[in-house]
């Protein structure tokens, strides 16, 4: 026994305080697990953020209609023959044109960033800060220069992306917009954020 | 009726010894009070700390009674909130009450601060006074993001999908962390429902202790005065400071008459103009929160626009809030680069003067330029302003280093 002379056991408190410091400093850890993980998304918020099933039967080209899929806004553009052509002309005006950073599922890795080259299918937020930009048809676009084709502008920060959901250059917005899972269930029907069992795979 | 004054008296003095036989109810009333001595040179800019005080009280009492009728879910808040409004008796009294507070409260944070900036309040030996209050202010920044998304209006919601998408920057972790502070994909009613426990419980719990340790602080080293000197260096043969009056009857007396005033323009505001024209109560949020779809224009309330000016000047995602954070932590540092022996702006010399002076324009014209629509020009603007804006922390060893200060004085003038 380690004695000062005052009968204090100091080995013994070094102990005690050493054990309850380490069982203690565990339980603290064990304990934030549940606090922390309770602020992750429930199983019922998951649940909600299943796929759902867009009509597009009475879609017609240049018009846009609005799903709403885990919350948010995912917008299905039917592209006309002219506005596919004109895809491809965007190429030198574009940050990421080939679409390489991996904002899209591989089938629409392409030069119109879509399963069918017909309708676009994006979630309509914008990759900067998340607000949700404007459809800007070819007619509507003065303040974007003479040789706007149309596409889509952020009205919170100035992103403008392209028909093909692909960003301009010099614009805060980092990358394109994001594609989700998606497949055609029928000719006139798109289920979004399920992509399983068809086999689109990877179009050209 | 002598006899009964006295007995009275007798048996108030009886019953103060039995408590403080039990509890330094005395004590604490001289030490913090009747007998803590401050400056007797304060002037106008030395309002702002009692008032900040009342401010708080005011947010607390008018926000427990709000949440009486709020309802914190994204199917009924909104309209909650509009029931409050025009049905509940005073609750519209009550809800402006909380809304001018808030702005309240930034504007009497903001003149406090720029007090400290004016007379060195935040030089030795009053650094941790300054970290105190610093931790205040982001805690308060904190406060009023998490009640403006209560609201549930168009600028509740998109204001706080701009700003959590900010920790989206974040490399690697970014995405997670953004879906972990929502517990949703999307701002929704789990990020409204998590919000409102923040904001009536998890912050104005960390912000009351804040403001204690703030004044207990300030009542260890004591208060600065617009001359920057050390009251307790010249003290009399009592050991109390020469320039020193007891806190009780002299500031309580002069706070008192700055209440009264600052709640005659702070009625003003609540009973005639409580939106401000679109400052204090955005338009926008007059619309219920659309997840759909963005406003036209959408900009965050006055006392955090400076900073979002300098978020937009940056034209890169991760490189904006790094900048945005970087502005509001860099006043943590001042004690630190401030290489004056000078302490009030009365003895500092032509470069701090300067100095100050082009960053507190700085700091309003980044307000304003947060504010507007991002035009080229308004980009150019926010970009030049933030230059400045951190060129007065930067340069500040430098230029403190060898100003021409002036001689300060051994008693206060």
């Amino acid at each position: 026994m380690q004695d000062d002379g005052y009968g204090i056991d100091k080995k013994r408190r070094h102990f005690l305080t050493a054990a309850a410091t380490v069982v203690g400093g565990a339980g603290v850890l064990a304990t934030a697990v549940p606090f922390v993980s309770t602020l992750s998304p429930s199983a019922r918020t998951k649940a909600i953020g299943g796929p759902v099933e867009a009509d597009i039967s009475k879609l017609k080209p240049g018009e846009m209609q609005i799903e709403k899929w885990r919350g948010k806004p995912v917008w299905i553009l039917r592209r006309s023959e002219e506005s596919i052509a004109e895809l491809a002309e965007m190429v030198d005006s574009l940050r990421d044109p080939e679409s390489d950073v991996e904002q899209q599922p591989e089938y629409a890795k392409n030069g119109h960033r879509s399963v069918n080259p017909e309708y676009l299918v994006v979630v309509g937020l914008c990759t900067h800060l998340g607000c949700s930009p404007k459809y800007r048809s070819k007619n509507e676009g003065e303040e974007f220069g003479a040789d706007w084709k149309g596409g889509f502008f952020c009205p919170c920060h100035g992103s403008t992306f392209d028909l093909a959901g692909r960003v301009f250059k010099g614009v805060p917005a980092p990358a394109n917009l994001l594609v989700p899972k998606y497949q055609f269930i029928s000719e006139t029907k798109i289920l979004i954020g399920d992509d399983t069992g068809s086999d689109q795979g990877v179009s050209s | 009726m002598n006899k009964l004054i006295n007995g009275g008296m007798k048996l108030l003095n009886n019953s103060l010894g039995w408590i403080d036989d039990r509890f330094p109810l005395t004590k604490t009333w001289n030490e913090h009070l009747a007998q803590y001595y401050a400056p007797k040179n304060f002037n106008f800019w030395y309002y702002f700390g009692s008032l900040a005080l009342m401010v708080l009280v005011i947010q607390i009492v008018t926000g427990i009674w709000l949440t009486m009728n709020y309802k914190p879910s994204a199917e009924h808040a909104f309209a909650s909130v509009e029931y409050i409004m025009r049905d509940v008796d005073w609750g519209w009294w009550i809800r402006y009450m909380h809304s001018t507070g808030s702005s309240a409260f930034f504007i009497v944070v903001y003149l406090h601060m720029f007090r400290a900036l004016m007379y060195g309040s935040f030089k030795r030996p009053r650094e941790l006074l300054w970290l105190t209050g610093m931790f205040i202010y982001l805690i308060l920044m904190a406060e009023a993001f998490f009640g403006y998304l209560l609201p549930w209006g168009q600028m509740s919601y998109w204001g706080a999908q701009v700003i959590i998408s900010l920790f989206g920057a974040i490399p690697f972790v970014g995405t997670e962390l953004a879906e972990w502070i929502r517990g949703d994909y999307v701002v929704s009613d789990v990020t409204l429902n998590r919000f409102f426990s923040f904001h009536v419980i998890a912050v104005p719990l960390v912000l009351c202790g804040l403001v204690g340790l703030h004044i207990f602080a300030l009542h260890e080293v004591g208060s600065n005065n617009p001359d920057g000197v050390e009251i307790k260096k010249q003290k009399d043969a009592n050991g109390i400071p020469m320039d020193g009056i007891p806190f009780h009857p002299y500031y309580t007396v002069k706070d008192i008459v700055g209440v009264v005033v600052f709640l005659i323009f702070f009625c003003l505001v609540v009973f005639f103009n409580p939106e401000m024209g679109g400052y204090f109560l955005e338009h926008a949020n007059f619309i219920p929160a659309d997840p759909l779809k963005t406003p036209e224009h959408i900009a965050p309330v006055w006392y955090f626009t400076p900073f979002y000016a300098i978020l937009r000047a940056v034209p890169d995602k991760l490189g904006g809030v790094i900048a945005m954070g970087a502005a509001t932590l860099i006043f943590m540092t001042l004690p630190w680069i401030d290489r004056s022996p000078v302490k009030s702006i009365r003895y500092r010399g032509w470069k701090y003067r300067t100095a100050l002076a082009m960053f507190t324009i700085s700091f309003i014209i980044l307000g304003w330029l947060g504010a507007q629509v991002a035009t080229p020009n308004v980009t150019l603007g926010s970009r030049i302003f933030t230059i400045i804006y951190f060129l007065f922390f930067l340069l500040m060893p430098f230029y403190t280093a060898n100003d021409t200060d002036k001689p300060v004085p051994d008693r206060t003038t």
